[in-house]
Formats: structure tokens, C-alpha cells, sequence
């Protein structure tokens, strides 16, 4: 059968490459600045928004490559951002304004988690109910992750054992300790998924006004930023859309989370990584909070500062629109 | 639609005996089976799961044995230098000859190490633990602990420190042992400082868990049964399908189907527990059933898998064969049922055919000639016998009516004959102003034989006459008949009234071999001067009712009845009637007429009723009496003939009148006087 010229087929190639040349253009690979980016642990839905920028094309949109690294325990973020090994990582809040204050100084282009996630979990069955009952208890810490309880212990005026905590949780789930640390979109979920029933447990969740550590934020050196404000600005926007559109798109989301973490044979679940990228999607857009993705606040930043000077781990707070991209200082 | 089931219930009565008894046979039949088929599935079924729960726990039980005998093996060498290094001290050469020897004489432990607390075994170094594993053929010695490997944050180190007690990891891949799933025993040792005793270190065994995929896969029930191992937090250790390993734990299986139930089930594998539970069909992708045992050294659970279709598929063919026996058993049945009934009722249904042409009135047709000793045998006898009889009846019937139909013709003749003989004009002879006469004769079904008779026998003589033939039909119409023509041709204006009766007895004795005989009144009456005179052959004496006074019977003279004996003598009597006088003749039907109570109508009653009558017309007089008899009667049959005849004497007109009162006196008078001249 031969087909007869059609004019509504050729219309419709027209239009087709004419949009290819339109949207593809500015993507093409000769236009795209190379960037590489870090996120501070192995890859799991806490970043998910970021493996989707990527794989959506929403990075290339905004003119980047982006190269994602595997991060992990050998390859901390700060190390990793001072030795000018990547050009953004992501850190928690308290560890960057710590580096920050150690330098090379850096700048939070966008604060992403908005909550702390972070969290201690008693059993009850340890007689455990309220905050009080953690008297005397043995409870695991993470060495770097401790402020938070400590100023909550402080504040409650409990004394605790304090056992260091591994990267497994398996002391608590064997009764080694009565409390552990955890965080509430992956630990959390962890006990739960070694059979341990939520009933069962009590939580004290870090996420109040006094001891809310906004944790991950994206970081770039302060010399990144003041060269090429526009790269860093347009990486921050893209990340931030990549994050919405995981938001919007859930399934997907996890599809490509899954995919990263079988590229990097990381023993976990799709449940789990399901039930991690419902509960940063909690602290990242808190129900209760109008901010925007991205915002850091300056009440969240002085506290978190301030509990720092406290312990003595910093000596001077820097300040809030030097540390801050987003701040008007900056702008 | 309502109408429809009316029909099709309407159809179902009108449904042969065959289709009848076949339903029922076969329904009853159905149900049985059905009912059996049910309870030996359901039994069936209860004894292989009772029979797979034994082969399931022997085979979870016996597989967690030999598991845990590997495990007790491994977990020897490392209690016993733990406990070696809490007393003695050795060098380090000493030290790594041990961790050396556990490695070499162990072939199930792929590593070993000694890890001391930090600063502790020397104050200038914070990590000391060498440690031996296999490399090919050969042992490989390093040294663990640095700035990358903080080892007292492991596991293997921190939990039987904090625990403190011996015990396994959880299972890791070991990224630089090939990939294989460890698992690590530590047994933590002490040292006794400053008078306390002081945690030192540990002593560790890795163990691959390759064999473990050997010993499970071993584990076979059923085509696809299979075993699986779940670690302390009930993650997969071993599973056929290779990516649950390490990745999956039975509670992200259950998270992932939004389903508590395999989660109750994994935190009691967990636990230690033990137990045969079927568990959801997203586990295995069908249903299955499972038993689970712990192995109590590593806190560990392993469970056995029988998927419940393979469980149940002997069951199930044996549902089936039994299933296809019975359909094929139901269509045998089916078979016989429909033929045996079809021929039990063939010879009933031809019976029927027959019967309803012999029901149409064709008597004649045949009755199924085949015959068997059963009930229908019987019954197609008992239709052949009425058969018979009703063709009998039948011919008798028409025979009967045949006969009664000649019978009814006869009596029809005899009728006529009888009816055709009696004079039947009122008024006779209208001429005569001095008598009125009337008479009349109501048949009976059966001529009775009765006659009456009048006739002038000059201008002032009146001839007149009732009799009654016995027997009935025609002779005694004929008989009738021939009695009074010979009497009035014998009977004459000069001849003495009763040797005219002895001549016709006489005639009528002559060759009368039927022997009937006629009983008779008659009398000849002079209607001018009133002389009435009178003879009688055994009749009914008639009434006199003369005028103004009451009935009287008239005195009879002797006479027998007419045609019997030849020489009966008979004589006249002679009297008088005076105008206004009557004289009422009647036979037996009148006085002996019988109503449906038996009752005779009786002489008396004649004479009560005949009284109020005096003086009134003749035929008035008749009708009146016999519509009296016929009332009385009723709806009885009238058995013989009604007959009467009435004569009322009016005399010379002109003297009627004058001679009204004296004439009764007189009558009697010389009524007395001429009884008195009979002989």
C-alpha cells in the first residue's frame, strides 16, 4: 500500500523539531556547566529529590551536569568540600556552621530539611513512658550527632549512661541499651521493620522550638558562591524543583531512589526507602510551617548556633547573612 | 412471569411417571454423592495437613539441628581463647599463633581476630586486633582498626561488650570477602584491673553463610517447597529467591502488602517461637502453609514452605478422579434409571392408550397381550376382566331393551285395542233429557284390562256396564274385547239381563286355556219409568246416592265371575231410581289404588268423598273422584287401570220437580220389595 502525502503529518514532524530545537537546544551538552554534588550519606530516598533533578532532566534544564557522588562514611562532606573534591554537598546545619566557623567558610545556598528528624527511642517494656523515666538509663548516642540530646537532657535535667552508637541499632534491638538515637525517616523505620511494633516503643522527637536542628542543607565554599553566584543559584532552584516534582510524583521518585541504590548494592527495601521519602517530605514541607523549600530561618540558624557556642564546639557565630545565601545580605 | 412458573409447574405434573421416578432417583442420588464427595474431601484434606504439619516441623526441626550444630561447632574455639585470655598473658607472637590455630583447625571459620579495647593491651596504641583469614589457600594476616575502621562502634564489638555475653551478628556481606553473607561470633573477654574486673576485648570467628545455602537448599517438600532463614531482625539470611537476601526482612514484606499478619508472624519467628501457620499469598505469590522452628544459639528462625496447592494437589486428584466416577456413575445411573423406567411404564402407558380407546366406547380393541406377573400384569388383567364385563353388560343391556322395547310396542296394541272398544263421546245421546252418563278409563302403563260400556237398547231402555279382565297387556285386552262384543251382541231389550251373563260366560269359558276371567256389573235401566235392572259377575258393588241422603252400596246377587266356570248361575235385581238418583260404578283401580306409603285408597274413602258429590253432573262426579285417586296416589306408579262410570237419573222433566221428595221413599221401597222376590 503506498501511502499519499499527508499534510497534517508533515505539520505535525514541523512542530515536533521545531520544539526539539527550542527545548533541546540550551540543554545540549556543550552549553551545560559540569558540577559535581555530594550528598553526605549512601544513596537513600533522603535525597531523593536530588536523584530526580538529575534524572528528570530537571538539572539540564537550569543548564547543569550534574555529577552525583556516592557519598558514605569515607567521604564526609566537609572534608570532601574543603579539599574542593565536589562543588555542592549537603550537611546538617549544626555540622556546617562547625566546619564554617574551622574553614574555608561555607554558604547554605538552600536549607532543605526544615525539621529535625532526629529522634531517641526507648522501649517500653524498659519502663520507659515519658522523659523523666530516661533517668539512669542507658541510652546509645552517634558521637557526631549528640547536641541535641544533650541539650535536651540538659534542659530536662536527666542524667544518662551514654554508650556510643554504632551504625546499626541492633544493641537497642538486642537490649544493650534502653534508649537509642534514630532518625525518625530511617532508624525509626528500621526497628520497625526488625519487628518491634511502633505500641511498642516511646519516642521523643528533637523538633520542638528549643532543640529543632534543621538538618540537611545544600552547601557550597564561600568562594564558590561569590564567583559564580548564578551556577550556585540556578543549582539550589533545581534542586528545590527536583524535590517537588519527587514530592508531586512519589512512585517515580522511589523508582529512581531504588535504581541509585541498586547502582551502589545498598541492602535495603523499597518499603523502607517508601517510608523514608513520606517522612522527609514531612520535614521538608512541615504541615504547620509556610516557608518555602529552601528557606532558612534565622531563629532556627541562631539556636542551633547558640547551642554550638554553648558546648563550646564553635567561638563565634557567624553571621546569619554571611552564612546564608538566601539572606538579604546575600542576595 | 408468574404465569410462566404456573406453567412450568403445570408441565412438571403433567411430566410422565418415567420423568418422575428418574428425577427423584437421580436427584436423591446426586445428593448423596455430593454429601460423601463433601466429607471426604473435607477429611481428606484434615489428614494431610495433619500429616504435612509432622513432615514440615520434622523437616524444619531437623534442618535448624544440623544449622545449629555448625554454629556450636564454630562458636568452641573462640570461648575457649576468650576465656584462656582472661588469666593468661601472652605475647603477641603467642596471640597470633592462636588466632592462627582457630583459622587453620576451624574449616568453617574464614577469619578470626582479637580485639582489644582501645589503649589497653598497650597504652601507646588505641587499636589493636590482628586478624587471620583465608586468602585462596593461604592465611592472610592484617591488622584491623584505623581512622576509617573505628571498630568499637561494630557490632561485632559493641554488642557482646555491652551485652556483655558471647554472640553472633547479624549476617553482612563482607564486601571484601567475595561477597558472601558473614556472620561474626564475638565472645567478650575480661582482665582483672585494679581490682575490678575490666572489659578487654573480644575474641572473634566469621563465618561464611555460603554453606547455608547448600544445607537450605536441601530442605525439599513437595515440587516447590522450600526453607527460608531470617536473622534476629528478620531479615532474609536464606531464601531461594536471591535478591530478598540481606535486602528484604519478612516485616518489609509485610509493610510492603499492607498486611499485619506475616508481621504477628515473623516478631514470633523472631522471638524464638515455634508453629505451623498458613501464611498470606503475596509471601510465596499462593497460598502456603508453614512451619517455623528457632535456632536458639544465633536467635535465628528458619521456616519451611509448602505451597498449599501442591499440599492439596493429591487431595485434589483424587477429588477429581472421584468427581469424574461420579459424573460417570451419574450418567450410568441415568441411563438405567430412564431405560428401566421407560420400560416398567410402556406397558402402563400402552394400557393407558388402550384403556382410553375403550374409554371412547371401542370395546373391542385389544389389550396389550404381553404379560408379566407384576402389578401391571394384574392391572391389564383386571382391565381385560371388565373389559369382558362391560361387553356383556352391554349385550345384555341391548337385549333388555329390545325386549322391553317388543314389551312397550305390545302394550301399545293392547291399548288401543282396549281404548279403540270403549264408546268415548260425552254426551252420548244428547237427545235423552232424562239421564246424564259419563264415563272414563285411565290406562295404566300395563293394560289392566278394564272396560266400560253403554249403549240404548231402545227409546227408553239404557244398556250399561263395568268390568275388569284379570291379567294385563293383550290377552286381556282381547279377552276385554271379546266380552263385551259378545255381550252386546247377546244382551237384548227382552232378555233377562243375567241369562245373557250366563250365556256369555258360557262363550267365554269356551277355549279360553289362559284361564282369564272377567268380573262384571251391568244393568239395563228404563229411563222413563226408573225400573233399573241389574246383574253382576264378582264385580265392586257400586254406590247409590240418591237423592238428599246418603251413599249406599247397592245390594249385589250372588254371581261368580265371567269365564271360568261355564254354568255360574247369575240373577237380576231389580229397583228403582227416582230422579236425581245416581248410580256410580268403578273397578279396583279406584278403591285399591296405592300411594308410595303402601296405602290403599280404601272403599270407605270412595264413599266419604262420592257423598259430597250427590247430585252434582256425572263427569264432574268422575273427574272429581279420580283426581282425587290420582292426588291421593301421588308420585306411585299407577299399577292398573282407573275406570269409572257414572249415571245420574233425571226422569220426565216435568215431574222432576213434585217427585222429588216422595220418589226417595218410593225407590227404597220397592228397592226392598224386589230384593225380596230374588230366589
Amino acid at each position: 500500500m503506498s501511502r499519499r502525502f499527508n499534510p497534517q503529518y508533515s505539520f505535525g514532524w514541523i512542530l515536533f523539531f521545531t520544539a526539539f530545537f527550542i527545548f533541546a537546544s540550551p540543554a545540549s551538552a556543550a552549553h551545560l556547566q559540569k558540577v559535581t554534588f555530594l550528598p553526605q550519606w549512601f544513596p537513600q530516598a533522603q535525597f531523593a529529590g536530588y536523584y530526580t533533578a538529575k534524572e528528570k532532566g530537571i538539572y539540564e534544564k537550569y543548564g547543569l551536569d550534574v555529577t552525583i557522588l556516592r557519598g558514605g562514611p569515607e567521604m564526609p562532606s566537609d572534608t570532601m568540600l574543603s579539599g574542593r573534591k565536589t562543588m555542592f554537598a549537603t550537611m546538617f546545619l549544626a555540622e556546617a556552621v562547625q566546619q564554617s566557623s574551622k574553614g574555608p567558610r561555607l554558604v547554605n545556598i538552600a536549607q532543605i530539611v526544615q525539621r529535625s528528624g532526629f529522634m531517641i527511642v526507648a522501649k517500653k517494656s524498659s519502663g520507659i513512658q515519658n522523659a523523666g523515666d530516661l533517668q539512669g538509663k542507658r541510652v546509645s548516642l552517634w558521637p557526631n550527632f549528640s547536641l541535641q540530646p544533650l541539650a535536651f537532657f540538659r534542659k530536662q535535667n536527666i542524667k544518662v549512661k551514654i554508650i556510643p552508637q554504632a551504625y546499626t541499632l541492633n544493641l537497642f534491638l538486642r537490649g544493650g541499651v534502653d534508649a537509642a538515637s534514630a532518625m525518625w525517616y530511617n532508624e525509626y523505620h528500621s526497628i520497625m521493620s526488625a519487628g518491634v511494633n511502633e505500641d511498642e516503643l516511646t519516642t521523643f522527637f528533637f523538633n520542638g522550638n528549643d532543640f529543632n536542628f534543621p538538618e540537611d542543607g545544600i552547601y557550597c565554599l564561600e568562594e564558590t558562591w561569590k564567583k559564580n553566584p548564578d551556577l550556585v543559584r540556578r543549582f539550589a532552584r533545581a534542586s528545590i524543583e527536583g524535590w517537588n516534582y519527587a514530592f508531586a510524583h512519589p512512585e517515580e521518585a522511589l523508582n529512581i531512589v531504588m535504581k541509585y541504590v541498586e547502582e551502589a548494592r545498598i541492602n535495603t527495601s523499597r518499603p523502607h526507602q517508601k517510608w523514608m521519602l513520606g517522612r522527609i517530605k514531612e520535614i521538608i514541607v512541615p504541615a504547620d510551617r509556610g516557608t518555602s523549600i529552601g528557606t532558612l530561618s534565622e531563629k532556627d540558624y541562631m539556636t542551633v548556633a547558640r547551642e554550638l557556642r554553648l558546648r563550646g564546639l564553635i567561638s563565634r557565630i557567624p553571621p546569619y547573612e554571611e552564612f546564608y545565601a538566601g539572606s538579604s545580605g546575600k542576595k | 412471569m408468574k404465569s410462566f412458573m404456573q406453567g412450568a409447574a403445570e408441565k412438571n405434573r403433567k411430566r410422565g411417571l418415567a420423568f418422575k421416578l428418574s428425577l427423584f432417583i437421580l436427584a436423591s442420588t446426586t445428593m448423596i454423592f455430593l454429601i460423601a464427595f463433601g466429607y471426604n474431601y473435607g477429611e481428606s484434606r484434615y489428614l494431610v495437613m495433619k500429616n504435612v504439619e509432622e513432615n514440615a516441623k520434622n523437616l524444619a526441626l531437623s534442618t535448624s539441628h544440623q544449622i545449629e550444630n555448625v554454629l556450636r561447632g564454630v562458636d568452641d574455639a573462640p570461648r575457649y581463647l576468650a576465656s584462656s585470655l582472661e588469666y593468661i598473658d601472652c605475647s603477641d607472637k603467642e596471640l597470633l599463633k592462636q588466632i592462627e590455630g582457630i583459622v587453620k583447625l576451624n574449616p568453617d571459620i574464614f577469619g578470626s581476630t582479637v580485639a582489644f579495647e582501645p589503649y589497653s593491651r598497650d597504652p601507646r596504641r588505641q587499636y589493636f586486633a590482628p586478624y587471620y583469614c583465608r586468602d585462596m589457600d593461604r592465611l592472610k594476616l592484617s591488622y584491623l582498626g584505623g581512622k576509617g575502621y573505628h571498630y568499637p562502634l561494630w557490632d561485632w564489638y559493641l554488642i557482646p561488650r555491652e551485652l556483655g555475653a558471647p554472640a553472633w551478628s547479624e549476617p553482612y556481606f563482607d564486601e571484601g570477602g567475595g561477597n558472601v553473607v558473614m556472620s561474626t561470633y564475638s565472645v567478650p573477654f575480661y582482665r582483672n584491673g585494679g581490682g575490678r574486673r575490666m572489659f578487654a576485648g573480644v575474641v572473634t570467628a566469621d563465618m561464611s553463610l555460603d554453606w547455608l545455602k547448600e544445607t537450605m537448599a536441601k530442605v525439599k517438600i513437595y515440587r516447590t517447597g522450600f526453607a527460608f532463614l531470617i536473622s534476629r531482625n528478620g531479615v532474609f539470611v536464606s531464601h531461594p529467591n536471591k535478591d530478598m537476601i540481606m535486602r528484604e526482612s519478612i516485616f518489609s514484606v509485610a509493610e510492603n502488602a499492607g498486611d499485619t499478619e506475616l508481621r504477628e508472624i515473623g516478631r514470633k519467628m523472631i522471638r524464638g517461637g515455634e508453629g505451623f501457620v498458613s501464611v498470606p499469598e503475596y509471601f510465596t505469590g499462593k497460598k502456603a502453609w508453614m512451619y517455623y522452628a528457632p535456632l536458639p544459639s544465633a536467635g535465628w528462625s528458619i521456616g519451611v514452605v509448602i505451597p498449599g496447592d501442591e499440599l492439596f494437589a493429591d487431595v485434589r486428584n483424587l477429588s477429581w478422579i472421584v468427581l469424574v466416577i461420579g459424573i460417570g456413575g451419574f450418567a450410568f445411573l441415568f441411563f438405567v434409571v430412564t431405560s428401566i423406567s421407560h420400560k416398567i411404564t410402556r406397558p402402563l402407558r400402552r394400557l393407558a392408550e388402550t384403556t382410553s380407546e375403550i374409554a371412547k366406547g371401542n370395546l373391542d380393541v385389544d389389550l396389550p397381550c404381553e404379560r408379566s406377573g407384576d402389578e401391571v400384569g394384574e392391572l391389564t388383567e383386571s382391565f381385560e376382566n371388565m373389559q369382558a364385563a362391560l361387553k356383556e353388560y352391554i349385550a345384555n343391556l341391548k337385549e333388555a331393551t329390545a325386549a322391553k322395547e317388543r314389551m312397550e310396542s305390545e302394550l301399545k296394541i293392547a291399548r288401543t285395542i282396549q281404548m279403540s272398544f270403549l264408546p268415548k263421546r260425552f254426551p252420548p245421546f244428547p237427545e235423552k233429557k232424562e239421564f246424564d252418563i259419563f264415563a272414563t278409563l285411565v290406562p295404566a302403563r300395563e293394560v289392566g284390562g278394564d272396560l266400560y260400556d253403554f249403549f240404548l237398547l231402545d227409546e227408553e231402555k239404557l244398556f250399561f256396564a263395568i268390568g275388569d279382565v284379570s291379567g294385563k297387556g293383550v290377552p286381556a285386552a282381547l279377552f276385554m274385547a271379546a266380552a263385551k262384543i259378545l255381550m252386546k251382541g247377546s244382551i237384548s231389550r227382552d232378555v233377562d239381563i243375567a241369562e245373557t251373563l250366563a250365556r256369555v260366560n258360557r262363550e267365554l269359558c269356551i277355549e279360553n286355556e289362559a284361564t282369564m276371567f272377567l268380573t262384571y256389573f251391568c244393568g239395563i235401566l228404563n229411563f222413563r219409568t226408573g225400573e233399573l235392572k241389574y246383574s253382576n259377575a264378582g264385580h265392586n258393588p257400586p254406590l247409590l246416592l240418591r237423592a238428599g241422603r246418603k251413599p249406599e252400596w247397592l245390594p249385589l246377587p250372588e254371581g261368580i265371575f265371567l269365564g271360568v266356570f261355564e254354568e255360574s248361575p247369575y240373577l237380576t235385581y231389580t229397583t228403582r231410581l227416582e230422579p236425581g238418583d245416581a248410580l256410580l260404578l268403578y273397578t279396583d283401580g279406584v278403591t285399591e289404588a296405592m300411594n308410595s306409603g303402601e296405602k290403599v285408597y280404601t272403599e270407605e274413602r270412595l264413599y266419604e268423598f262420592s257423598g259430597a258429590l250427590a247430585n252434582s253432573h256425572p263427569e264432574h262426579m268422575v273427574r272429581e273422584i279420580v283426581a282425587d285417586v290420582q292426588h291421593f296416589a301421588g308420585d306411585a306408579p299407577q299399577s292398573d287401570d282407573i275406570t269409572m262410570l257414572a249415571l245420574l237419573y233425571r226422569g220426565e222433566q216435568l215431574r222432576a220437580g213434585k217427585a222429588e221428595g216422595a220418589g226417595r221413599e218410593k225407590g227404597n221401597r220397592e228397592g226392598r220389595t224386589e230384593r225380596g222376590d230374588l230366589p
